[in-house]
């Protein structure tokens, strides 16, 4: 029986433009995925912390400060650190192109910038989530 | 005569698949005719521009007598290279100066905050003592120009600084006497928005609105042509709001400031003509001029009616205009400079005092120097070339823009009525209320997009496959580097005593009734640091949670 998906939704760092993040956090709870929002502000520990928490499948991060290049590598190792390397993670925000390749090799694949559709996001989650069947 | 419009037909008058609404979901009918404005009264309506009500503007002779002031919003990196791009559109041809600041300073920290890694520099300008403040306008002089300060939470900390430069620089010349009696400049200190929108907040709202009043009362005796406040609405639109809950959440933003300056002891008038506003101006052209227009007639109301204000000055509403940044797009972002175009006619039109245009690349990052002047030019263009700078209010008296005057004004007092009930805006804030209406219109917004019904052009029609990247700015680690380098030489060069000593006097004034500019302005004068002020208060009134409201 297929659980339902479970996303933390997270703005590290000190960025508090949360429209894109809220957003994206209701289109996937209509999705019927799980969503937990960890409000502003969280230290790469403290995400890591609720993914840990929640027994998240996916966290998603949302930033728009130019941060990402010291915010995602930490959340990766992080991530490793607690063994939680088949989590999915997912970025929204401000990214420029050079960074997108950078990302990509930490092992973040859903780079989703400004005009992304809330349909492509919740697809690719869909396709790439980890199957909570195999792991019973 | 008959002017209603007559009802299409099948095969004449038959329209496009509608619905035919503004961007915020306002539905808009076919045709206005005089029927819509049959109960418009000129003189109680209207009024001439410089009459009240103030509909038509605030001034006799509109742009002619003088024109908007052109301010760029703009800050990156270290105080050095963004002193460099005001110097840039200072010769360009920029007529005010506006301060964008990075995200640490935003926030009340250091560049060495765990939380400002990462963050330094990369959304505007680090400015981490008065040192910083000094090298933001080296060579450009205080006393010739207008500073607006983007700054909410540690308002009074950089509002501080730029008082001790403005007093160094006059003392140089050997006019320190009075240096602050003619300064002039804005700070936008409006931490109502920032628990409804922006979310740059710090302490919990009481004490907030208490270092807010601290300004009102200090400046009206010190800095008396200091914009104490710029209320602003560009964010909560930009969070998603709609043209209507803008104008109504930053018109009753603007109602609560009031308030709270009688309860602080002030009359009205001492410090009502020096708040100003902030409005967006967004896509949709028709909706944001009435807006303005509406802006005016209701804050002139409100001072008159409702404060029983005396002075004109009190009455009469001036703001600036920011075009909507949450409108730019990443996908072929030259068509955002015609999108900025048209939003900057519509500030004209309605009546702007100040405006900024944002560049073609702000989806991307912070603007080169080039989309900048870009930016820069639109505005110089609309000013002296267009022509609509020659009358005064060129849309009154307009069936449709009259009618859709009334109409926000309408809607806006409506929320008026729904906040005061609830005890006023903290109180609603408190509850989620503002927030909750921001949340909603901005996932209605999403859907339609999503469903196509709200077109973005080159976003989800006339898509181009294959885009050629464009040369954005990209901000380093660099500017992180050199202001850590400066801090820990500024922390073993100052005199640490004098800092521990106005910290301490700070707190201890914040614990009481005093007014915390002074002892703000003894810490910054002796070189104490952004974070180390806001932590002083932090000691005092802890900081703020908010529960989030998706």
């Amino acid at each position: 029986m297929n659980q339902k998906i479970r996303v933390v939704i997270a703005k590290p760092g000190l960025d508090g433009h949360d429209r894109g993040a809220k957003v994206i956090a209701r289109a996937l709870r209509d999705a019927g995925m799980e969503v937990i929002y960890t409000g502003l502000r969280q230290t790469p520990e403290q995400i890591v912390g609720a993914a840990l928490q929640e027994d998240a499948d996916v966290i998603g991060l949302s930033i728009l400060s130019g941060a990402h290049m010291h915010i995602c590598p930490k959340v990766m190792e992080l991530l490793k650190e607690k063994g939680l390397t088949d989590v999915l993670v997912v970025i929204g925000g401000i990214i420029p192109d050079v960074d997108v390749p950078k990302l990509n090799a930490m092992g973040i694949g859903g780079i989703f910038l400004p005009g992304s559709p809330m349909q492509d996001i919740v697809d690719y989650i869909t396709k790439n989530v980890r199957s909570r069947v195999e792991q019973i | 005569m008959k002017t209603a419009a007559p009802e299409p037909t099948k095969e004449r008058l038959a329209e496009r698949k509608g619905p035919f609404t503004t961007i915020s979901g306002r539905p808009i009918e076919r045709l206005y005719t005089p029927d819509d404005i049959r109960s418009l009264d000129y003189a109680r309506d209207l009024g001439n521009p410089g009459d009240f009500p103030y509909t038509r503007g605030i001034h006799p002779t509109g742009y002619r007598g003088k024109l908007w002031t052109m301010r760029q919003f703009a800050g990156f990196g270290t105080p050095e290279e963004t002193n460099e791009r005001y110097k840039q559109l200072l010769r360009a041809g920029g007529t005010g100066l506006s301060v964008a600041f990075d995200l640490p300073t935003l926030m009340g920290r250091d560049p060495d905050h765990e939380l400002s890694l990462g963050e330094v520099g990369k959304c505007g300008v680090n400015i981490t003592s008065l040192a910083d403040m000094e090298t933001l306008f080296d060579g450009i002089e205080l006393g010739g120009i207008t500073t607006s300060m983007t700054i909410n939470s540690p308002a009074p900390m950089i509002y501080a600084m730029y008082l001790v430069v403005a007093e160094k620089q006059a003392l140089r010349h050997g006019s320190g006497q009075g240096a602050w009696q003619n300064l002039s400049g804005t700070i936008q200190n409006d931490i109502l928005k920032e628990f409804i929108a922006q979310k740059e907040y710090i302490y919990p709202p009481r004490p907030s609105m208490r270092l807010i009043t601290d300004i009102f009362t200090f400046s009206a005796r010190e800095v008396p042509k200091w914009n104490t406040i710029s209320v602003s609405g560009y964010h909560i639109r930009e969070a998603g709001a709609t043209a209507a809950q803008e104008l109504a959440f930053t018109l009753r933003d603007g109602v609560e400031y009031v308030q709270y300056g009688i309860d602080a002891g002030l009359d009205v008038d001492e410090f009502a003509p020096r708040i100003s506003f902030f409005f967006n101006s967004h896509s949709d052209f028709f909706e944001e001029i009435a807006k303005y227009r509406a802006a005016r007639r209701i804050w002139a109301h409100v001072m008159r009616d409702r404060f029983k204000a005396k002075n004109p000055r009190s009455w009469q509403l001036r703001f600036h205009t920011q075009t909507a940044g949450v409108s730019l797009t990443a996908q072929q972002p030259y068509n955002n400079v015609v999108r900025t175009a048209l939003q900057a006619l519509a500030a004209v039109l309605g009546g702007s005092n100040s405006l900024h245009t944002n560049s073609l690349d702000e989806a991307l990052a912070l603007p080169t120097a080039e989309a900048a002047t870009l930016a820069l030019r639109t505005q110089q263009i609309i000013a002296h070339e267009s022509g609509v700078t020659n009358v005064v209010d060129p849309l009154g008296g307009s069936y449709f823009v009259e009618k859709l005057t009334r109409d926000m004004e309408e809607e806006a007092l409506a929320y008026f009525d729904t906040i005061d009930r609830m005890g006023g805006m903290v109180e609603a804030i408190e509850r989620g209320y503002p927030q909750r209406e921001v949340a909603e219109s901005s996932y209605r917004f999403q859907q339609s997009v999503e469903k196509r019904e709200k077109v973005i052009v080159g976003v989800n029609d006339f898509v181009a496959e294959n885009e050629a990247p464009i040369e954005i700015l990209y901000i380093d680690e660099s500017a992180a580097e050199k202001q850590l380098a400066k801090l820990e030489t500024l922390k073993r060069t100052r005199d640490n005593e004098a800092v521990t000593r106005t910290l301490g006097a700070l707190r201890d004034g914040a614990r009481g009734s005093a007014n915390t500019m002074p002892l703000l302005i003894d810490a910054v004068r002796a070189y104490a640091t952004v974070g180390e002020m806001c932590d002083a208060l932090r000691d005092v009134w802890g900081e703020y949670e908010e529960t989030p409201i998706i």
